[in-house]
């Protein structure tokens, strides 16, 4: 290691292919139109002001949710891409580098920077709303949490432009990831930018954690809490657990990689399969990270259409218990074929099915929520039932495949990449847009449209069936996964074809939802209820947009379903005495935290092409920014009783 | 009860295997993974069946449910004004829906068990085994045949209805070993050696290919298994050591850098083959600096050769 | 500020909602920070054996020194447990003066480790890059370093603010969070010290 060598790589500025051409062109598009319009109608410093400066977690939320959807069309892209490849034999669209460059990309994509801030940002802006309370326990740390995140995003996604992108898949397995087959920066990236993400993404697990666990309005007892919060607090927990494990791993690899340990190379007697321990006990349980947010989302949307308490609370309470609990003792059926003993791998099988059961009640209890309700298949709720069906087949081949000897015929197969397409898009994706229709009124105060929200749904459904069924017979065929491309005569040509049509139908559902965001913030329909949907839970007890301190009362909590038992009070004609309004303590904006994660965005970039003289100078300036925030006093202010007054009569509601 | 079970555990599977066949439209050949060639794949073969029987059974209940439910309880005009029940839970419901997963999971985990530790050992026992060594080099399958001091590249003959012991090894990133035709796969890893048993009941070529993904050219890593009769392949061996040329150190050795190459037969292999192996992976990572430089280019250089060559000419 | 607490029952550092929810929001993060360490541990178990012919444990480990680690910071976490009660009794330059044993009762800690992974690097030319157990080991006992190593810089600030705004509920909660850190370190070290010193030369 030579601190003042700055050797440049082969290629520094990616040029060689006409799609990154094209990407580069682009971007750089975009960023010109974004300066402009930015410097045209003055708006630089409300984007300051308002946006990167701020701490109020509903702001976060409405980037974190952005900000995945951008990734969401980055790594849609990606896909449509690598299905125009394999729609017929012999393809010769995409050589074998450029696709697994794809490949690899889309999967951390995918899981890193577009499913964890999308669940991320649900909870931000429903958590606090939901609890009764004004904001997070660490609203600073919040905002650290979300730059992190999305530095670590932009780190990954600057690589295909500048350096070349990671091509070891996203599972990164040693010896083929470390630096003798895999000496480019493109892994470095892959390193560098998870684990800045990482740091936010436990930064936010640790914050939920006590927020949900300390900051309860009066009266919400932990089994009167929603099911969101109650799967937040679970998630937190996994986080919490997980995480640390995925930091410890990124780091040995990148010490292997950058400083020549021996952690996972077979000289010095380091153990690749090591990495694949590691990675997996963490990647297990990220998998219950993405999922369990969604079915917390799933019990909502579905109690509020249905009309209906959520059937069997406790019992739905304990089962994402024990799914948390399994969920870290199942890490090895991520690789049932590297030569365990059978008592290992029986063992393995049996805890794997065993997350059928908590999961299985789950499901019985949400269609008895629906059964003798009254349901209304209102977008969110069209999301939520196309959930149910397409994550029970997701979830029974889960359990085919958690045999182990027949595991041995379906791994890496398409079969197990249909499988967990059917996992994450069925549960988490449908989660996450479940939730974003069913909040979007809260979080900007009108609706999205709702008969573009059905074209949206049905294609997008259709279009994932169509896309991802025939994958399970291609597994059986022989199919194996990060292929780039296939002969003809295998019988494998019509299901490739069907998939990649499927595929671009997902593609013009998302783009009606991307369109209909746009139409409706111009022509939606307004709420001016704060309740659109009749919801039961306290995040429809305020406005929509809620205040920026969410309450002017912080609501009192009598059980199960908070705000709809106000309802029916009310209903029955009882008047509440409102209590007088007193000032509210709030934090301050502070754009530290933008600056700190910059920082660790500078550090990242030159570790990732072994500068280390600007990777340390990036470091040092994450420090200085911790040192500055330690001598931080004057943090909080105070929203007058005046202002509350005026801001609550604005709505309405005085 | 025995056979009871099993009966309807084949019209299950049965039933099952039809369904899909029907939904996908081919024919079961073009299916290797539903077509066992031998007792390892059958096993597994039955196992699959038997969880896709149970899992149909989860399915259309589930759905039957489902649909009635969304059917039955949808908001129509005519039920306007109807108000829920205010139901909390059910114990005696849920105790149900917890045992019959319970149940099911217990169904499935039994047979599991026993062939997990059934494919430990020889799939048949009537015959001696033979043994085959397999490495995988970046992008290509070596095999050695110890017993008959021979090697072939990029496919394997073996003898039919005799249990084979693949001893799984890689020089470089892991590939996984899987001729689904004749049963599940196996990763090979740098300096960890695994065995796998596999037997073909009758002669017949069988596609293996790596499940692993190993890089650039990992998806051409294709092989075939001819399995031939035990007189056939006896004389296969024979000709093989007679007709075939020798096999270097150096050729060796250049086998395990990366590259491509065509099926290569040899009529031996280098004694101290398995320590170049081990010398070869603890190369890894040894010297970045120098590897880095060094064999970053040689790398580049030998996979361009390659790019465009067929690989299927003898 | 007063400095003495008028509530005997709460200590100051937990007089304040926002005190309440920062210590038990360093409570949760310990946790991760266990969960980490429990990972290098993890990490460390498994290659302790892997030399690839070179030093082992019980060629590189010398009993004295990492016996007078062992006591400096074990001494270090008393004296940071003298400096907080000395807090709870409002007692300011008491608390100044033994958190600043324990920063020099660290930095000695410190000290001696350098000395001893310089050792190491020089005398029986034992790198991170021979072999994973040494790059587990040095991983593992460097990042228990880079902590200790931060927690001194960490303190010093905190006792710069302490001398500027005396003993408030900001202060002093921080105070008791940065002693949670440095105990929770000496746990770690404990840890290490039988898993790898004493399980070390032991074979």
């Amino acid at each position: 290691m030579n601190l003042f060598e700055f050797k440049m790589p082969e290629h520094f500025i990616i040029w060689n292919d006409p799609l990154i051409k094209g990407a580069w062109v682009s971007i750089i598009l975009a960023t010109l139109g974004i300066v402009f319009v930015l410097t045209y109608f003055k708006k630089w410093k409300w984007l300051w002001d308002e946006w990167l400066t701020t701490v109020d977690h509903k702001k976060i939320g409405i980037m974190y949710i952005i900000a995945s959807l951008l990734m969401l069309f980055r790594g849609g892209a990606d896909a449509l891409l690598m299905r125009t490849q394999l729609a017929f034999p012999d393809m010769k669209f995409l050589n074998a580098q450029h696709y697994n460059e794809i490949f690899t990309t889309h999967g951390t994509l995918m899981i890193l920077f577009m499913a964890m801030p999308f669940i991320i940002g649900m909870m931000n802006i429903a958590i606090p709303l939901q609890l009764g309370t004004r904001d997070v326990a660490f609203p600073y740390l919040n905002a650290m949490s979300f730059w992190l995140f999305f530095f670590g995003a932009m780190l990954f996604n600057i690589s295909f432009v500048i350096g070349g992108s990671p091509d070891a898949g996203w599972t990164s397995y040693t010896p083929l990831a470390g630096s003798e087959y895999d000496p480019g920066p493109g892994q470095n990236y892959y390193l560098l930018a998870l684990q800045i993400a990482g740091i936010g993404t436990l930064m936010t697990g640790v914050n939920f954690l006590v927020t949900i666990v300390k900051m309860r309005a009066p009266g919400m007892t932990l089994m009167r809490m929603p099911m969101f919060a109650w799967s937040t607090l679970i998630t937190s927990v996994i986080i919490i657990f997980a995480f640390p494990v995925l930091t410890v791993a990124l780091a040995l690899m990148t010490f292997d990689r950058l400083f020549g340990t021996h952690f996972f190379t077979i000289s010095g007697d380091g153990s690749p399969m090591m990495w694949a321990n590691l990675f997996w006990v963490w990647g297990h349980p990220e998998v219950y990270i993405v999922i369990l947010p969604a079915f917390g989302i799933f019990s909502e949307i579905i109690s509020t259409f249905a009309r209906k308490r959520l059937f069997g609370y406790n019992a739905m309470v304990y089962s994402m218990v024990a799914i948390s609990a399994l969920s870290f003792i199942v890490w090895l059926h991520h690789f049932f074929t590297m030569g365990n003993t059978p008592a290992i791998n029986s063992f393995f099988s049996v805890s794997t099915m065993a997350i059928a059961i908590p999961t299985g009640v789950k499901l019985f209890n949400w269609l008895f929520t629906l059964y003798k309700g009254r349901i209304e298949l209102k977008a969110p709720m069209l999301w939520a039932m196309g959930f149910i069906p397409t994550f029970l087949i997701g979830g029974v081949t889960g359990v085919m495949l958690a045999l182990a000897p027949a595991d041995y015929q379906y791994h890496n197969s398409y079969f197990l990449v249909s499988h967990f397409h059917y996992v994450l898009i069925g549960g988490t994706v449908f989660g996450m847009l479940a939730g974003m229709y069913y909040w979007w009124p809260k979080m900007f105060g009108h609706m999205l449209d709702e008969r573009m929200g059905k074209w949206a749904f049905w294609l997008f459904t259709i279009g994932f069936n169509v896309c991802f069924f025939p994958q399970y017979p291609l597994g059986l065929m022989g199919m194996t996964r990060r292929m780039y491309t296939y002969p003809e005569g295998l019988g494998w040509d019509g299901l490739n074809l069907l998939s990649t049509i499927g595929a671009f139908m997902m593609g013009v559902g998302f783009l009606i939802i991307a369109y209909s965001i746009y139409w409706s913030a111009r022509y939606g329909e307004r709420d001016t209820t704060g309740d659109p949907w009749n919801g039961r839970t306290l995040e429809w007890a305020t406005t929509s947009p809620a205040p920026v301190y969410n309450f002017a009362h912080i609501p009192k909590v009598e059980g199960q379903d908070a705000f709809w038992l106000m309802k029916q009070k009310r209903k029955k004609g009882k008047k509440e005495k409102t209590p007088e309004l007193k000032r509210i303590h709030m934090p301050k904006d502070s754009g530290r935290p933008f600056v700190f994660s910059f920082f660790w965005f500078v550090a990242g970039f030159g570790f990732v092409f072994e500068w280390h003289l600007i990777g340390f100078a990036g470091l040092l300036g994450v420090l200085a920014c911790m040192l500055l925030r330690s001598f931080e006093y004057d943090d909080h202010y105070y929203i007058e009783v005046d202002e509350i007054k005026r801001t609550e009569a604005a709505a309405g509601r005085l | 009860m025995v056979t009871l079970g099993k009966r309807l555990r084949r019209w299950l599977a049965f039933a099952g295997l039809t369904a899909l066949l029907v939904m996908t439209g081919c024919s079961r050949e073009q299916i290797p993974v539903l077509n066992p060639q031998g007792p390892v794949a059958q096993k597994q073969y039955d196992l699959i069946m038997w969880s896709i029987a149970l899992m149909t059974i989860v399915i259309v209940a589930v759905f039957a449910l489902f649909t009635y439910v969304l059917i039955k309880y949808r908001a129509k005009p005519e039920n306007e004004g109807y108000n829920p029940p205010d139901q909390h839970g059910s114990r005696l419901l849920e105790t149900i829906w917890t045992l019959i997963p319970v149940i099911i999971v217990i169904a499935l985990a039994i047979p599991t068990v026993k062939v997990t530790y059934d494919l430990e050992k020889p799939p048949s026992q009537h015959k001696e085994p033979v043994t085959i060594k397999v490495t995988s080099a970046n992008w290509k399958w070596i095999f050695r045949y110890p017993e008959e001091g021979i090697s072939t590249v990029n496919y394997v003959n073996i003898p039919a209805d005799v249990p084979v012991k693949f001893e799984l090894d890689a020089v470089g990133p892991m590939n996984s070993f899987w001729v689904p035709e004749l049963g599940g796969q196996e990763y090979t890893m740098p300096d960890m050696e695994m065995a796998m048993w596999l037997e073909a009941d009758k002669p017949g070529t069988y596609t293996g290919r790596s499940a692993s993904y190993s890089g650039e050219h990992f998806t051409h890593m294709t092989f075939n298994v001819n399995a031939q009769s035990e007189k056939d392949y006896e004389k296969w061996v024979n000709k093989v050591k007679k007709t075939a040329p020798k096999q270097s150190e150096a050729e060796f050795r250049k086998l395990l850098e990366p590259g491509r190459v065509p099926e290569m037969t040899f009529s031996s292999y280098p004694k101290n083959a398995d320590e170049i192996e081990v010398e070869k992976n603890r190369e890894d990572g040894l010297d970045r600096y120098e590897n880095r430089q060094g064999g970053h280019h040689e790398h580049q250089e030998h996979t361009g050769h390659m790019n465009h060559e067929g690989h299927q000419s003898h | 500020m007063a400095t003495q607490n008028n509530h005997a029952s709460t200590p100051l550092e937990y007089s304040t909602e926002e005190g309440r929810l920062k210590i038990f929001g360093f409570w949760v993060f310990l946790g991760a920070e266990i969960v980490l360490f429990a990972t290098l541990f993890a990490t460390y178990l498994t290659y302790q054996h892997a030399t690839a012919g070179g030093p082992t444990p019980q060629d590189l480990f010398v009993v004295k020194d990492f016996m007078i680690e062992t006591l400096l910071l074990l001494a270090s976490s008393f004296t940071c447990g003298l400096a907080i009660y000395e807090m709870r009794r409002g007692n300011q330059k008491a608390l100044l003066l033994w958190y600043i044993v324990t920063l020099l009762l660290g930095a000695g800690f410190l000290y001696f480790e350098i000395h001893e992974f310089f050792m190491y690097v020089t005398e029986e030319g034992a790198t991170m890059q021979t072999s994973a157990f040494l790059s587990s080991f040095f991983v593992l006992l460097g990042t228990h370093g880079a902590h200790v190593t931060l927690g001194i810089f960490w303190i010093i600030l905190l006792l710069i603010q302490l001398q500027k705004r005396g003993i408030t509920p900001v202060t002093s909660r921080k105070l008791f969070v940065a002693g949670l850190y440095w105990h929770f370190l000496d746990v770690v070290w404990i840890f290490i010290y039988t898993l790898v010193y004493l399980m070390g030369v032991a074979g």
